[in-house]
């Protein structure tokens, strides 16, 4: 889903004064445009019905806790998982490079909700008909619905981000890699000093706008019984009978936690800025 | 009725007839295709003109169009879906109401087709945009000098131009789309998820009929591949390469 070749824009950007900043930011049509913008929340704010907040306040935070855990735990192991993926395409052998090739492709080519309830449902069914496990200490983890979830995300971070991971091996400068090699350092070495952190440190803008992707996906895994917000939000919509409410607020929230990723990897980026 | 799934082999149980269950995966492909491509070109079309209206002077246009990218790559197309497919129709007609006219009724397909539409203007505009941007502007000044008008300057030179820049990014769009069809399964649509899914519900055969159901999506996905690499081989015909 890496679908916006941004060079172009980024050029732009880094071009232009940064002291015009503030200054453009608040220009007369944005005054009157923020100015409409609240208007028409406190219009919201006042005339909608928001009573059920305080009531089931505790189970909001609730889902909103587990959308953050399985945001960053899935990802983080997906990342990690992406590493030798994107690596073995660039350097590695043959059979090695072409099975990575074929297991990106194949997460990519396929919706992810499929993958879930394949994992789910699918690879789920088999294991009631092994007897032993039934006795076996597996055998709570397996009923419940979080390592599916668990697996299913981590594989598509997986092979997403080890497409992207593939390009930013690739697209290290093969001088810095030399310069390694002249220095005498030994080739894993070279992979954990000059190769990875450049690889990532390129990446960066890309990678936060799959941390985003990844934050819209999770929301799927209310299909398989997980109550993340998004469950929450639909259990709030079937017990009061509010149509708009809980999905304008629950908008509200995948907005303001989108805006936060995407601020983090801003300072991210600008403390690892190239020079 | 009863039918003995359990006794039957696996070709019977995807046989095309009932009480085979190929036919429906195959029904539920091709709803999942049409609303795919319908979405696609509608995005295609938002994607245009958003794509003109953030490179425009005007800086309303500029804000708005911004805004919209930014609340599609921000809100779970989950989200979307619910908004679309419950909050849309009765607001519409609450609108319709307060301005005298008659009801109309959306559909699960319209829906379905808004919804991709919307997302995919969204991903389409910074894709073309990108791509508008990539073109020479001595291209675009020559057609100037020769005093050509705006349209036409459009659908002559930018669209054009901009094609083999884009293509890449729309064909990543496309694959998208197909996947973001099966989202639609959470609403209750039956398109090829939702028909695994029931297939696999009433068979008891869960593994097999998901499997061909990504097996299918799979498929999709290669043959899109080959026919965009063959598209963007043509696009990028006698263009330079450094």
């Amino acid at each position: 889903m890496d679908n916006t070749p941004s060079t172009p824009t980024s050029l732009v950007a880094k071009k232009a004064p940064q002291v015009f900043r503030p200054l453009t930011w608040f220009m007369p049509h944005r005054i009157i445009l923020i100015g409409l913008a609240i208007y028409l929340i406190s219009l919201l704010i006042n005339n909608l019905n928001w009573y059920w907040i305080d009531e089931y306040q505790d189970d909001i935070l609730m889902g909103l806790w587990r959308t953050l855990v399985l945001l960053v735990t899935t990802f983080v192991t997906g990342f990690i998982l992406a590493i030798p993926i994107g690596l073995v395409q660039v350097t590695g052998p043959k059979y090695l490079a072409r099975l990575a090739q074929s297991f990106c492709s194949v997460i990519r080519g396929t919706p992810l909700l499929l993958q879930i309830w394949l994992i789910y449902y699918g690879i789920g069914s088999i294991f009631p008909e092994i007897e032993w496990l039934r006795d076996s200490f597996l055998w709570p983890y397996l009923t419940d619905a979080w390592p599916y979830a668990f697996l299913a995300l981590t594989l598509s971070v997986a092979a997403y981000e080890g497409e992207i991971m593939r390009g930013a091996f690739a697209g290290v400068p093969k001088g810095e890699l030399e310069a390694a090699k002249a220095f005498g350092m030994p080739p894993f070495k070279i992979l954990t000093r000059i190769w990875l952190p450049r690889a990532i440190q390129r990446s960066l803008p890309v990678i936060g706008g799959e941390v985003i992707l990844q934050l819209k996906a999770t929301p799927l895994v209310a299909t398989i019984t997980l109550i993340d917000t998004y469950a929450v939000f639909s259990k709030i919509r079937q017990e009061t009978y509010i149509v708009y409410e809980p999905l304008l607020f629950m908008t509200a929230i995948y907005l303001v936690l989108a805006g936060i990723i995407a601020l983090m990897f801003n300072r991210l980026e600008k403390k690892n800025e190239a020079h | 009725m009863f039918i003995d799934y359990q006794s039957m082999s696996v070709w019977e149980l995807l046989a095309f007839n009932a009480p085979g269950w190929g036919g429906t995966l195959l029904k539920g492909l091709a709803l999942s295709l049409e609303i795919a491509i319908l979405g696609f070109l509608i995005g295609l079309l938002i994607g245009i003109f958003g794509a003109l209206g953030k490179l425009s002077k005007n800086i309303i246009s500029r804000d708005l169009w911004a805004c919209y990218t930014t609340a599609v790559r921000a809100i779970p197309e989950l989200v979307l879906i619910l908004l679309i497919y419950f909050a849309l129709p009765s607001a519409l007609n609450a609108l319709l109401n307060a301005i005298g006219l008659e009801e109309i009724e959306i559909n699960a397909f319209i829906a379905g087709v808004l919804v991709i539409s919307f997302v995919q203007g969204a991903y389409a505009t910074e894709v073309i945009r990108s791509a508008m941007m990539a073109i020479p502007t001595g291209q675009i000044e020559a057609a100037q000098a020769f005093a050509m008008p705006k349209f036409k300057i459009l659908y002559r030179i930018s669209l054009p131009a901009m094609l083999p820049h884009a293509l890449p990014g729309l064909s990543n769009l496309w694959l998208i789309a197909t996947k973001d069809t099966a989202l639609l399964a959470v609403v209750g649509f039956t398109e090829l998820t939702l028909a695994a899914r029931q297939a696999a519900g009433s068979t008891k055969e869960q593994l097999l009929f998901l499997s061909v159901a990504g097996l299918l999506y799979f498929i999709i996905s290669l043959l899109s591949d080959v026919f965009f690499k063959y598209l963007i081989r043509r696009a990028n015909k006698g263009q330079m390469h450094g």
